[in-house]
């Protein structure tokens, strides 16, 4: 039997795609989407989405959550344990348009909700990770549901098919945002359902990664003693904990989270001076289980701003391209001129060198 | 005389032909095995171990050691070793001895696991154009970032041994082994930017220079054990178990105890130094911690403290234990690890696999969420570059080779330590057999050994996709099984080839 996407590990190939407002514009969804169609032959079919951030400003303080469900019994178990932890102020679902392309959709529903006062209180946790802990629970112990975005103001939208039809399913057109990324996949296999797609995403941070980390096992098995369980066995949701955990527990900067999973050669570390070379080593040394090789390139998405990386041997292909306050990034230059024609100071970073957008300041999305 | 129920094991084929009775042989056979009489040379058998060190040096490849054929009537339970056992035994009422590792025909699970390689969906990378990297450090790492008032990094960390390959060499004390031997060791552990180890043995004044690359192991006997030693290393091992001889303590007899090892050992020469089976400071876990701490204290917490055991059945257990007591790398020594000597019931049936122990250990410690408070470290047998793959794969930071580097040096192993009269001047104290080891060129094989090795783990490492070694640390899904049951897989926590 063909075994779900979670039961095997399957490799893809991808496109990735980002823009990125940086005076807070809100940009339509379906920019990102037309830029993956110059991409078209990077995908195969078999996965594409999208994150949009400050698409949901009405229910800005409340955590949006995307859900996939098989049927309705799976609906009704997960609803009572929204209801029992969570204030569920607004839910849906998630609008669509029939598209012929996309083909068989799970039940999607969004929830908008904070968590229940006293329940918080009785935690002990803060809000993040009560909420944190509750999105994993659902996905790891509740046959039949998958919680595929968790974020305030942000949202994933994904399913098996080529991205622009995606886009097209989710009507992505009517949504308008300060960030997107875009993901094409391009899997050896099936997935065989719509959670493997990309982005991935822990409360508002979403990755969308082209590649096949080689350091994959050795990731799964270092992130998984903080609590964290990799039960899609892909890249991304790993690389997808290890920043959670590195920027949301440990409170690491993005350059300091970028130098422990692209970190520097040891001997470029060693032509370093002082201070820097002292930090370098003390990241690649003490967090060496984080450590990311083999080809990648990520977007990560987060409340506010956007990072951009590649695997420090650069073995997948990544350009970033500028004009006016707007900030493009995609595995091809098409995409980003798709986007803007007259894109200017087009360059490919180096590898493992972080590429960081935020809005500017006093911008409030 | 009583008769000889033994039969000799080696049968020494002597070209005539080409014999011209150089008398080579006979002078550097330190067992006897020939003499020069009447013009032609003669063969006492009784007398070989198979060591080789006669037709390596003979000059007209006249010599050659077969196995003999003679044989018992063949007999699918009482082999012929083991009928031999018993007179050896009905003959002198003694305890077996054997040296080196065990030889039985028991699993060797590297055997069973093979490497993965990238194929179209990821590249591979070819060591001889991008960096690949191999350095590792050993000690505690933080749990997570801590910062300074001033909201920095608080890069502080607990001591660390920075090693430039991923191979130590184990601990073999001056004593088991010889002065030249140990020379060859800290040598080649300087040149190659790793460490090697003193065992129980005490530190010989003439190596505190290579103090910076010297690990000092503190054993249940405690000899040479004193403050100048404790700061003379990098390093300091608390020596707790044997691959070889779990459960026993070490003898090491008085003929071996020449005026320089009595001086090194602290004890009388001639005496025979015997390390008790326990320590007899730890009967328990809590006690270990204090020795630890005693000896953290002694150095003011600037080295790291390594505790080796010997992988046990409990192993996973115990490892967790150490990895709470303060200790900064856990070294394993598997069952097939080597010994200058050791009864031969214990080296062959007490201990486990340290495949398996290496595995058990490295999950229950990230079960525990505690793998990141040890550096794990394994020994027991890595044969070749790939068994170090296989080993960082499964989990460990770093593995030794003690018989390996022994092999470098010339050994042949002939599995005769005990007897003090190794032909290749590694296990012996004699000093005509001693200098026949050129430190020097013991170095640059050693060197040698350990470069090749290097290069074939960056081969490896590359192959799969991987260019530095803390990404294949513990990554599991690099490994599959062939051959192996349910139960072996799901301890490796690997999946069957195929699979």
């Amino acid at each position: 039997m063909l075994q779900k996407e979670g039961k095997v590990r399957i490799p893809s190939g991808c496109a990735i795609s980002g823009v990125f407002a940086k005076d807070g514009r809100r940009i339509p969804g379906d920019l990102v989407a037309r830029s993956m169609t110059t991409m078209h032959e990077r995908s195969n079919g078999l996965g594409g989405g999208f994150a949009g951030y400050g698409i949901y400003p009405e229910y800005k303080d409340l955590y949006a959550l995307h859900v996939f469900y098989d049927g309705s019994d799976a609906k009704a178990e997960c609803e009572k344990f929204l209801d029992s932890h969570f204030e569920v102020v607004n839910l849906s679902k998630i609008p669509t348009r029939k598209t012929p392309a996309i083909k068989d959709p799970p039940l999607i529903w969004r929830y908008f909700v904070t968590p229940i006062h006293n329940k918080l209180k009785d935690s002990h946790l803060d809000e993040k990770e009560f909420v944190a802990r509750c999105v994993i629970n659902l996905n790891h112990n509740y046959k039949g549901t998958y919680v595929f975005s968790s974020g305030k103001n942000m949202g994933v939208f994904k399913a098996v098919g080529y991205p622009e039809d995606v886009g097209e399913f989710y009507r992505l057109d009517e949504y308008a945002g300060y960030c997107w990324t875009a993901h094409g996949r391009y899997p050896t296999n099936t997935p065989g359902w719509w959670g493997g797609a990309h982005p991935f995403a822990m409360l508002d941070y979403s990755i969308v990664h082209n590649g096949e980390i080689s350091s994959y096992d050795a990731n799964r098995r270092y992130i998984e003693m903080f609590g964290y369980h990799c039960d899609l066995l892909t890249d991304t949701e790993v690389i997808t904990y290890i920043f959670d955990y590195l920027l949301r527990k440990q409170g690491a900067t993005l350059e300091q989270a970028a130098h422990i999973v692209a970190a520097p050669f040891w001997s470029t570390i060693e032509r370093k001076q002082g201070r820097e070379r002292e930090e370098l080593k003390y990241l690649r040394n003490a967090f060496s289980g984080m450590l990311i090789t083999g080809p990648f390139s990520i977007i990560l998405g987060f409340e506010g701003g956007m990072m951009a990386l590649n695997d420090r041997l650069k073995l997948r292909s990544m350009v970033v391209g500028e004009k006016d306050r707007t900030v493009y990034v995609a595995s091809e230059e098409c995409a980003i001129r798709m986007m803007e024609p007259d894109v200017e100071n087009v360059y490919a970073p180096r590898g493992g060198e972080p590429v960081i957008v935020r809005l500017h300041e006093g911008v409030k999305c | 005389m009583a008769i000889n129920y033994i039969y000799p094991e080696f049968e020494v084929v002597r070209n005539a032909d080409r014999c011209t009775a150089c008398r080579v042989c006979a002078l550097q056979c330190a067992n006897g095995v020939h003499t020069y009489a009447d013009g032609v040379m003669i063969s006492d058998e009784r007398k070989c171990v198979a060591c080789h060190r006669c037709v390596a040096l003979c000059p007209t490849r006249a010599l050659k050691i077969v196995k003999s054929d003679h044989t018992f009537r063949p007999n699918g339970n009482w082999s012929g070793q083991a009928i031999e056992e018993i007179y050896r035994q009905a003959e002198t009422g003694g305890v077996l001895l054997s040296s080196m590792g065990n030889p039985t025909s028991l699993p060797v699970y590297w055997d069973k696991i093979l490497i993965n390689a990238s194929q179209v969906t990821n590249p591979p990378i070819d060591p001889l154009r991008e960096p690949m990297e191999t350095r590792v450090f050993l000690g505690k790492k933080p749990n997570g970032m801590r910062r300074n008032p001033d909201g920095t990094l608080d890069t502080r960390m607990s001591p660390q041994l920075e090693l430039k390959v991923p191979i130590l060499f184990s601990a073999m004390s001056y004593g088991s082994i010889s002065y030249n031997a140990h020379a060859s060791l800290a040598q080649a552990a300087a040149e190659l930017g790793t460490y090697y180890n003193t065992g129980e043995g005490g530190l010989h004044e003439d190596f505190y220079q290579y103090g910076a690359n010297t690990i000092v192991q503190v054993a249940s006997g405690r000899f040479g054990v004193h403050p100048d030693y404790l700061e003379a290393g990098a390093a300091i091992e608390i020596k707790m178990g044997q691959g070889a001889k779990p459960g026993i303590g070490g003898h090491l007899p008085g003929a071996k105890i020449s005026e320089d090892v009595s001086e090194t050992r602290m004890i009388p020469q001639g005496t025979d130094a015997i390390s008790p089976a326990p320590h007899h400071d730890i009967y328990s876990i809590e006690d270990l911690r204090q020795l630890v701490y005693s000896l953290k204290e002694a150095t003011a917490y600037r080295k790291p403290i390594i505790v080796k055991v010997a992988a046990v059945h409990n192993i996973a257990a115990i490892a967790s234990g150490i990895a709470r007591s303060g200790a900064d790398v856990i070294a394993i020594d598997g069952f097939r690890g080597g010994t200058g000597a050791a009864p031969t019931r214990v080296r062959d049936n007490v201990g486990i696999p340290i495949e398996l122990a290496l595995a058990a250990v490295d999950q229950r410690l990230r079960d525990e969420g505690i793998r990141n408070e040890v550096s794990l470290v394994i020994g027991g047998s890595v044969r070749n570059s790939a068994d170090v793959v296989k080993a960082v794969a499964l989990g460990a930071d770093a593995v030794y080779i003690g018989t390996s580097a022994l092999i470098a040096l010339g050994c042949h192993l002939c599995r005769s330590c005990q007897t003090g009269l190794c032909n290749w001047g590694i296990a012996t104290q004699r000093p005509d057999l001693v200098k026949r080891l050129d430190p020097d060129v013991g170095r640059q094989r050693l060197v040698n050994l350990v470069s090749a090795w290097n290069h074939e783990i960056q081969e490896l490492m590359g192959g799969m996709g991987i260019n530095s070694i803390e990404s294949m640390r513990g990554n599991r899904l690099m490994l599959r099984g062939v051959g192996l049951n349910q139960t072996e897989l799901d301890i490796f926590g690997i999946k069957h080839a195929g699979a």
